[in-house]
């Protein structure tokens, strides 16, 4: 059970890395961007404006 | 085309920076405790990494390319956004550089007084350390030429093409001066690399969400440029926040 828990943190931690808020600002921008493409609007724009916000975030965060 | 360009300048500068602290491990361990065992292990480990990309590699290609591209894109922001935030908090003098004669020295001791060898011919400390030290720092590279490969046509071959060389240049350059690549600008291609990862993952992760991007390919470049001003300019904000709040500057800090 032990070497299955390391198991799963070793690749939360590869993956994921030191701040979680990342990847979940990440799969929100994916999402918020599918969103509007999949409505006929051009979403090009908003997904570099939320990729660039949770950048800012995490950078504000690791600067505290 | 641009794309490939781009993509060999990723996994190249992305290896090459993995292998310098990889370098610095396998330095520290094979000067104090034999030369055999740790290269064992180093070679154990780039099988290993080989044996992942060999696998990964034609597994990932039988995925449909729209999913594919979502998947591969949002891991790489997230890989991406991770270096890049901690190379501009380094750069802001938030966060310290990293150090390779630091990190050498380190190793050396711990190496010291790890305890002597055993009876059998393999040294396990020195293969162990050395396996885990080329493994870890090898398998996000692995991971890069996996996703590039998968999201591009020819990706894979390029991407490991770019990763050899950086390996070959960086075991040459190692051979030479036999001390760590500490002159290696690391933080800065460290945010060199992030910016790349970041570009690549916001273009995939954008097709593969639907959108059509103005240009094509081209708009790489455009990312490109938007993300390196944003982060600039957050370096600027963090250097002058750290020079208000009275508190001097790291001056290694300031060279990326």
């Amino acid at each position: 059970m032990k070497y299955i828990g390391r198991f799963f943190r070793f690749w939360y931690d590869f993956i994921v890395g030191d701040d979680w808020r990342v990847a979940a600002g990440v799969v929100a921008a994916i999402g918020l961007t599918a969103l509007v493409a999949h409505r006929g609007f051009a979403a090009w724009w908003l997904m570099v404006v939320l990729v660039i916000v949770v950048l800012i975030g995490s950078v504000r965060r690791g600067a505290r | 085309m641009t794309r490939g360009v781009f993509l060999f300048l990723s996994a190249f500068l992305a290896s090459g920076v993995e292998m310098v602290e990889a370098l610095t491990v396998v330095l520290a361990v094979g000067v104090t405790r034999g030369w055999r065992s740790t290269l064992l292990g180093a070679g154990a480990a780039a099988l290993g990494l080989a044996a992942i990309v060999a696998v990964l590699g034609p597994a990932v290609s039988a995925v449909p390319l729209t999913t594919l591209r979502l998947v591969v894109g949002g891991l790489l922001l997230i890989f991406g956004l991770q270096w890049l935030r901690k190379a501009i908090l380094r750069a802001g003098g938030y966060k310290p550089l990293h150090d390779e004669a630091a990190s050498y020295a380190k190793e050396r001791a711990q190496a010291q007084y790890a305890g002597p060898e055993g009876r059998t011919s393999v040294d396990w400390y020195a293969f162990t350390v050395s396996f885990k030290g080329v493994f870890l720092e090898g398998l996000e590279v692995a991971f890069i030429v996996v996703t590039f490969g998968a999201a591009q046509s020819n990706g894979v071959a390029i991407a490991a093409a770019a990763a050899a060389a950086a390996f070959v240049i960086v075991l040459a350059v190692g051979t030479i001066v036999r001390a760590p690549l500490s002159r290696v600008p690391e933080n800065t291609l460290k945010f060199v690399v992030g910016l790349l990862l970041t570009s690549f993952g916001t273009l995939w992760a954008g097709e593969g969400a639907g959108v059509r991007w103005p240009g094509s390919d081209a708009s790489l470049l455009w990312i490109l440029g938007l993300l390196l001003a944003s982060a600039l300019t957050m370096v600027t904000l963090l250097r002058r926040r750290r020079a208000r709040a009275g508190r001097s500057l790291d001056p290694a800090g300031a060279r990326a």
